[in-house]
């Protein structure tokens, strides 16, 4: 869901602890995979919660640690943002714990502190998203902040300008990191003219012009209670846990006023190499694929496992990487956005092997479309897929953030008791099939970031 | 899988205090639990979290130790192997072994060959990874707790049966220099923290980066790879991590079953390495790169690591790191960000578990119009005051509150708590020392923290420098991007 997120990681600032530590441990595998659906080991567990304001949530109650975790979403995200104002949603998600209500900059983060409560917001496309954890004792006082940085945020000059000269920081070193540039290029050939080729982040230019009164707007239009989506899990019963819900979220509009997003096919047989002076090229292929909503979309997400998926085994793994050493990270993904539906693939190989690498990752998906998997490899698919979904649920962050999803998705708590079903009734003849309808014939969009000449 | 997350998280996180203070804890204190809702619970309350509450250790005749974490809240299990060994364990010129050897282990051993194991985790759902540091190595696997006695007799056959052939050594070793390219090469920030670390560390390995020098990795070989498993992985120098919905007794029966069969077949000895010296004279290097847009300032302070800190300098240290830099409200946010518009960004860490003297480290990214040698004054003049002045009852007590409460949040996550006290049992802790870390954070006060400031800070840090290189028609603007395309 938020796959471009990765490249967009600032370098440096408080992001980049990450990536200093990063250095101090090399690990062994490649690319994370994106969680793909979400999914619950406690099917029956699930409590909906309807509260008297009318927010629907979704609980999971855990008295085993006294934590409280809640995620949530407002569908609507940065293809949200109006044209020339690029970064606005996201200049919003770093915006609102910057100050609430009474509480300025300073002191807001301050009586975070003291809470010791944890708060963050995240933009996708499609999506804005909220995420908050406290322990028990603080939960009355932490939903109180929540309310405040939901429904009150202040939007002060000094923290305005502030977060946007960390974003414009974060945006000038994308512009020299070459998986920043795939990123960026990738989406604009994809989607000329489309929201999704526009850059989440905004530019240096559009970001320099965003003022409070644009970031009010974008509040007031996309915080409603009509396209919120909520799940907690964690030490809370459902009677204390509504009137809580309803004092953060209760008093905001009941619709949100949103710009429809056209539904858009991504341009695909495109082939651009960016010249960029680095010892490592960095590649970054995509095609039209699936929505959520399309009845393929399950067989399609069992293909892209054998392809290019999860665990050290796909096709692209044992070609790239075990078999010839092209690149350390090499994988595939399908991007089910609301309005286009993509598989993405991206590697990274030295320079003089980036034909070399390009033209396997071209063979694979031509062999999928003409040959497709055989019985065992579909076997073991299946068996991985439905193996590792408890994995998904192991903590109380992992499962809100999955239940979320899965409401973005459209789904019912009862989708999580079918879903190993519907991996398990998924036959050869549909995985040829799906693979043939999103890669028979069809050329990806290529991005390369490298050396001339590469 | 390297600490990189996908999600920015502006603030404190559990991942970094996890990286940063690795003797966290674990457990939460029952009292916490049930207190009656007190918004304003203070550190002292925090003080007898029972860390790591349920953990259990034993050690098999082999000399393999065992810690058990049960948490039973979902029927998985976090299975981990730690080697007491890391990159500053290499031999002078055989730099990345241990990485190397780490990539290796997936290729198959004489009863499991062709990386059967990775594809009997992968046939059973489970994911599965490895790690180097510079002081430990380890592999794990996340499955579905039917799955843990077959996943330990594969990790305990891996520890004495590896098979390497040329033909996967090979191969192999490019996809590490892909690994370098990707982590380092492409990546200013990245060769600036190797610059930095190889003039930090005078005369101890902490200053040969962990996956190693290009040059050493495209010598190594499958003997260097075997001598260095011969000498290290064996079960007197490793220690088992099974957390989740496990008993001790079950894990007991089988660690015994798997691991307890397997020979001592080395003694590594004493990990002693060459002190870190610190030669007379500034150190500062400036690394100009055409690919830097935003200039980057690094500064660092050897220090004592947990292991190697006298009393309560360890947690002191960690204490000023949170203070001085480790969040929204810390004297460099404040001062140098929100109040002083220097820098864009700035904060400070400290690396706290290694098995010797480490780094206490700040960085600050200037604003236009500012440039390093401001952000450079202005952290001077931050620490100084802290030196001179000390700190506020307030902004301890917030420092040393929040650092508690990760140990209660770091409850929600079994392959956290594994990683916890694997990495402090692989970096000369103790699970009594991951359980008194608690104790000793809320020990501190003021005076240690200038204490530890005045001694450890006042001495001219270790600089380092990142810089674009300016444009070529541009002489006076350096420092000030223009326009992008």
């Amino acid at each position: 869901m938020r796959l471009f997120a990765r490249a967009d990681m600032a370098a440096e600032g408080r992001h980049s602890l990450f990536r200093q530590l990063g250095n101090g441990i090399a690990g062994l595998a490649g690319l994370m995979l994106v969680a793909l659906y979400p999914f619950s080991a406690n099917a029956t567990e699930i409590q909906e919660v309807t509260t008297p304001a009318g927010i629907n949530a979704w609980l999971v109650e855990d008295h085993t640690v006294p934590i409280v975790a809640i995620d949530f979403a407002f569908q609507g995200g940065s293809a949200q943002d109006p044209e020339g104002k690029e970064g606005l949603v996201n200049l919003l998600s770093r915006s609102l714990d910057e100050g609430a209500g009474d509480l300025d900059s300073q002191a807001f983060q301050a009586r975070m502190e003291d809470l010791v409560m944890q708060l963050s917001f995240d933009e996708g496309r499609d999506a804005f998203y909220g995420s908050m954890r406290t322990l028990t004792p603080n939960a009355t006082d932490a939903f109180e902040m929540l309310r405040l940085a939901v429904t009150e945020p202040r939007f002060d000059d000094e923290a305005i300008n502030r977060m946007k000269t960390q974003t414009i920081s974060g945006l000038r070193q994308d512009l020299k990191d070459p998986d920043a540039i795939a990123a960026r290029r990738w989406s604009e050939l994809a989607f000329p003219g489309h929201p999704y080729g526009r850059p989440s982040k905004g530019t240096e230019e559009t970001v320099s012009k965003l003022a409070p009164a644009d970031l009010k707007m974008m509040h007031e239009r996309l915080f409603a209670r009509g396209n919120l989506k909520v799940a907690v899990v964690g030490d809370i019963d459902a009677a204390t846990l509504i009137p809580l819900l309803d004092k953060v979220f209760g008093a905001l509009p009941a619709a949100p006023d949103l710009t429809p997003v056209p539904e858009v096919e991504p341009k695909s047989g495109i082939v651009e190499a960016v010249a960029f002076n680095v010892p490592q090229t960095s590649i970054r292929f995509g095609l039209p694929a699936l929505k959520r909503s399309d009845p393929d979309f399950i067989p399609a997400f069992v293909m892209n496992h054998i392809l290019g998926g999860g665990s050290f085994s796909s096709w692209l793994y044992e070609e790239v990487r075990e078999k010839r050493g092209l690149a350390y990270s090499v994988g595939s993904y399908l991007v089910p956005f609301d309005h286009a539906g993509l598989l993405m693939g991206a590697t990274g190989t030295r320079a003089e092997k980036a034909g070399e690498t390009l033209k396997i990752i071209d063979e694979q998906l031509t062999r999928m479309a003409s040959d497709g998997p055989s019985e065992e490899e579909l076997a073991k698919a299946k068996s991985y897929l439905t193996g590792s979904y408890a994995l998904r649920f192991d903590t109380s962050g992992k499962i809100a953030n999955q239940l979320v999803g899965l409401q973005l998705e459209g789904f019912g708590p009862d989708y999580i008791e079918n879903r190993n079903a519907t991996i398990e009734a998924v036959t050869l003849d549909q995985v040829k099939a799906v693979a043939k309808r999103i890669l028979d014939g069809k050329k990806p969009t290529v991005v390369t970031v490298g050396p001339k000449g590469a | 899988m390297a600490p990189i997350s996908g999600r920015p998280q502006r603030r404190t996180s559990l991942v970094r205090a996890l990286a940063l203070a690795v003797l966290l804890a674990s457990q939460a204190a029952p009292s916490v639990a049930n207190a009656e809702t007190q918004a304003a619970a203070t550190s002292s309350d925090f003080a007898d979290i029972r860390v790591g509450g349920d953990v259990s250790s034993f050690t098999l005749e082999n000399g393999l130790q065992v810690v058990v974490i049960p948490d039973h809240r979902a029927p998985v299990v976090t299975h981990m192997i730690w080697y007491k060994v890391g990159s500053a364990d290499e031999l002078p010129g055989k730099s990345g072994i241990a990485h190397f050897l780490e990539h290796l282990m997936f290729k198959g051993t004489k009863n499991h060959p062709e990386g059967a194991f990775s594809k009997r985790v992968a046939e059973i759902g489970g994911s599965e990874n490895a790690f180097t540091s510079n002081d430990y190595t380890a592999y794990f696997q996340k499955i579905s707790k039917d799955y843990l006695p077959e996943m330990m007799a594969f990790e305990a056959d891996r520890m004495q049966n590896l098979v390497l052939t040329d033909e996967v050594v090979a191969p192999e070793r490019e996809v590490v220099l892909e690994e370098r390219r990707q982590r380092i090469d492409n990546d200013p920030s990245s060769k600036l923290s190797e610059t930095l670390d190889s003039i930090l560390y005078v005369n101890h390995p902490y200053s040969v980066p962990v996956i190693g020098w290009k040059d050493e990795i495209r010598a190594l070989n499958k003997e260097d790879a075997f001598a260095f498993y011969d000498r290290y992985y064996t079960p007197n120098n490793a220690v088992l991590v099974v957390a989740g919905d496990v008993t001790p007794e079950e894990v007991r029966a089988n660690a015994e079953a798997t691991y307890g069969k397997l020979q001592r077949r080395a003694e590594p000895g004493e990990r002693t390495r060459p002190k870190t010296q610190t030669p007379p004279g500034a150190r500062e290097v400036t690394l100009v790169d055409e690919q830097v847009n935003q200039p980057i300032l690094r500064q660092a302070w050897l220090v004592p690591s947990y292991t190697v800190a006298e009393g309560n300098e360890g947690a002191s240290l960690d204490v000023l790191a949170q203070i001085l830099g480790g969040g929204a409200t810390s004297r460099l946010y404040r001062e140098l960000v929100v109040e002083g518009g220097i820098a864009s960004s700035a904060g400070s860490w400290y690396q706290s578990t290694a098995l010797d003297d480490t780094r206490f480290m700040i960085y600050g990214v200037p604003r236009d119009g500012k440039d390093l040698n401001d952000v450079s004054a202005a952290i001077r003049a931050t620490v100084d005051d802290i030196i001179e002045n000390g700190v506020g009852e307030e902004e301890l007590e917030r420092a040393k509150k929040g650092m508690l409460a990760e140990a209660v949040y770091a409850q929600d996550s079994q392959s956290t708590l594994a990683r916890i006290f694997g990495a402090a049992l692989t970096t000369g802790g103790t699970i009594e020392s991951v359980q008194q870390w608690p104790r000793q954070i809320a020990s501190v006060t003021a005076r240690d923290v200038q204490e530890v400031a005045r001694k450890y800070l006042s001495d001219a840090p270790v600089t380092a420098n990142l810089l674009g290189s300016p444009p070529p028609a541009a002489s006076e603007a350096a420092g000030k991007s223009g326009k992008k395309s």
